[in-house]
């Protein structure tokens, strides 16, 4: 396929996720001026982390006037499921992909931008991602500027829906795999259910849900690695 | 505010954010031969988006129920093979009807 294609292929797949990232990070923006972010602050801050979680603990650590210290501590407790997500694209790349594609990518990777890479048939184009960044990074930072200056005018019920455009994303990632495949049903079907059981349970309910969700990543897949170990040639088919 | 400046705790979220994104791809360059550590990558993706999805998809609406109909249609729609865009906004059209019967 050529390069333009996947491109555009990208930017196609990035527009819901940037529908989506409008709405979240226009709440978060009221939550960042607080902080006393400028909208010119929050749309920078925005631009170049687009760790929703993340964004949320540092604007309200600024709010709190707390440390610098504090803000390196909580980024890297919110965000370290990134780091898992980078691990898993490393196995992504072609061979053949250059360090600075790679990093690229890397810079790139969010929950959702994340998801529909590893979803890429084969070897991941880096320019896929670059397409869908292309176009949700800038709505991403510009939502926060919005919520910035203009606080709550968006209405209630258009947020909800679009709220939920996120989650229609994470779904058409992870059902048409598990149809496919068992274990990845089984992985699905006990990731919803513990993920439940760990919003109410005492203690861990306590947890950010950035906190949960990487403790829940890391038990889930590895008891799922353990229970159904794929086979090389299985891998191979990915 | 205190005598902290704004700009320095972006500067340093931004730093440290995007180091741990790119820490893992600066390291490992070739193929992972470990079957344990490549069965678990498999998995990784699928179980942080389903972890992420539920039940969290229920606080995102105004009312629960609107949260887990869309949750249902978008599980049968994506089922039946529609790509990410459609399935988006089958769940967003399914919220904004849910709640304008129920609200």
């Amino acid at each position: 396929m050529k390069k333009s294609k996947i491109l555009l292929n990208g930017i196609r797949d990035g527009v819901p996720i940037g529908l989506g990232y409008f709405a979240v990070s226009f709440s978060l923006g009221i939550i960042a001026k607080k902080g006393g972010l400028t909208a010119l602050e929050g749309f920078i801050s925005s631009f170049f982390t687009r760790a929703s979680a993340g964004e949320y603990g540092v604007y309200s650590l600024i709010a709190a006037g707390g440390s610098y210290l504090e803000v390196v501590i909580m980024c890297l407790i919110t965000n370290a499921r990134y780091l898992l997500m980078s691990t898993a694209l490393t196995q992504k790349f072609s061979p053949k992909t250059s360090l600075l594609k790679r990093l690229a990518v890397g810079c790139m990777v969010t929950d959702e931008i994340f998801g529909i890479s590893i979803a890429y048939e084969g070897y991941l184009e880096p320019v896929y991602t670059y397409g869908a960044a292309l176009i949700s990074t800038p709505l991403w930072a510009l939502g926060t500027a919005l919520g910035i200056i203009a606080g709550s005018i968006l209405p209630v019920r258009a947020v909800s829906a679009l709220s939920v455009a996120l989650y229609g994303m994470f779904l058409a990632i992870i059902i048409p795999p598990s149809k496919k495949d068992k274990a990845v049903m089984c992985a699905v079907i006990a990731s919803f259910a513990l993920s439940l059981l760990c919003s109410v349970a005492p203690y861990v309910s306590t947890l950010s849900s950035g906190t949960r969700t990487i403790i829940l990543t890391i038990v889930i897949s590895a008891a799922a690695a353990l229970i159904c170990p794929r086979t090389d040639s299985e891998v191979n088919n990915d | 505010m205190t005598n902290h400046y704004t700009f320095l705790y972006i500067l340093i979220s931004i730093a440290v954010t995007n180091l741990i994104r790119v820490l893992p791809l600066t390291l490992i360059r070739g193929e992972i031969k470990n079957k344990f550590v490549r069965s678990f990558l498999y998995y990784v993706p699928y179980v942080t988006l389903a972890v992420m999805t539920f039940p969290a998809i229920l606080d995102a609406t105004q009312i629960p129920m609107a949260g887990a109909i869309a949750l249902v249609l978008g599980i049968i729609a994506a089922y039946f093979g529609l790509g990410l865009f459609p399935v988006s906004v089958i769940c967003c059209l399914v919220v904004l009807i849910c709640e304008f019967i129920m609200l």
